[in-house]
């Protein structure tokens, strides 16, 4: 089973690596640029062929290790 | 008092503290190496600073899932001291056992530095030879110093007197929220904080003003 965990900042949580990246993206011309907020992808193999115990084992991850849940979110997709 | 230094692969700071608590000691501490399985009784565990595991995934996150640190909770837990300094106090909050988080510097840049400290609390075992309100010397060295938290845990923190070290307005070098530059846990036995005292203790490095921390911790 195959998954892909994306982990973000939460509301609130001042993000400055976002604030640069749409620095740039404006100093090269993109203009309709509102708001970049960055974040991490994980792309996870497990052994189970299970969609519901990958996803209750990957957010066990999530709690674990993944996300500091003090300041980020996750979210889990289930690929196949 | 019998002290232990506790060592994650790609820490840089531990021979600066290993020659800290010697010196004002008067007595090696103990060096434990994260794999060992037990840690001596001791009074004072120390995490001191660098780069553990590269800083990978987030700063202090592997180190602070490791079975060594389940003995740190343990002994933190039945109330020994804990300092952790830099990257240890990011650990320390990555372990849950300090609130809140260390973020990336809003100036996005490594900052390596003098800071003024203003004692916040000098009602504790790590802050005591100080008084309230002093302001100090402190030189800082990271990337990744920027305490958060959510209001609630804020208030809380504030409210409790969790907020040992202060910096100065002028000299806040991360953006930390109320200038937080260190915090203890609820039980006031845990200290974590990002400037380095340990290479502010003799005349050859420029003045003395970190002693106070490790002597007040050593008495």
């Amino acid at each position: 089973m195959k998954a892909r965990v994306i982990v973000t900042l939460k509301n609130g949580v001042l993000d400055p690596q976002g604030q640069a990246i749409e620095g740039s993206l404006h100093s090269q011309g993109f203009d309709g640029v509102q708001s970049v907020r960055q974040g991490k992808v994980f792309d996870l193999e497990l052994q189970t062929a299970d969609a519901d115990e990958a996803k209750a084992q990957i957010e066990a991850m999530c709690e674990k290790l993944l996300a500091n849940t003090v300041i980020e979110n996750f979210a889990i997709e289930i690929i196949g | 008092m019998k002290s232990a230094v506790v060592v994650f692969p790609g820490l840089n700071r531990d021979r600066d503290m290993i020659a800290a608590l010697t010196k004002i000691g008067g007595k090696a501490p103990a060096v434990v190496w994260h794999q060992e399985t037990e840690l001596p009784d001791v009074d004072l565990i120390v995490i001191p600073g660098g780069f553990s595991y590269g800083d990978y995934l987030r700063c202090g996150a592997i180190a602070a899932r490791s079975p060594m640190m389940d003995i740190i909770r343990e002994r933190a837990d039945k109330g020994v001291k804990v300092l952790g300094v830099c990257n240890g106090f990011q650990i320390l909050t990555e372990a849950g056992l300090l609130p809140g988080a260390l973020m990336r510097n809003a100036s996005l840049k490594f900052v390596c530095r003098e800071v003024e400290l203003e004692i916040a609390n000098a009602n504790t075992p790590f802050s005591n030879q100080y008084s309230d309100g002093q302001v100090i010397r402190c030189p800082v060295a990271h990337h990744d110093g920027n305490f958060f938290t959510d209001t609630e845990t804020l208030a809380s923190i504030e409210g409790n007197g969790q907020v040992i070290f202060r910096y100065t307005p002028e000299t806040n070098p991360n953006g930390s929220i109320n200038n937080i530059a260190g915090i203890t846990n609820a039980r006031g036995n845990v200290l974590g904080m990002m400037p380095h005292p340990e290479n502010l203790i003799e005349p050859e490095h420029g003045g003395t003003d970190g002693r106070g921390i490790f002597a007040g911790l050593l008495a």
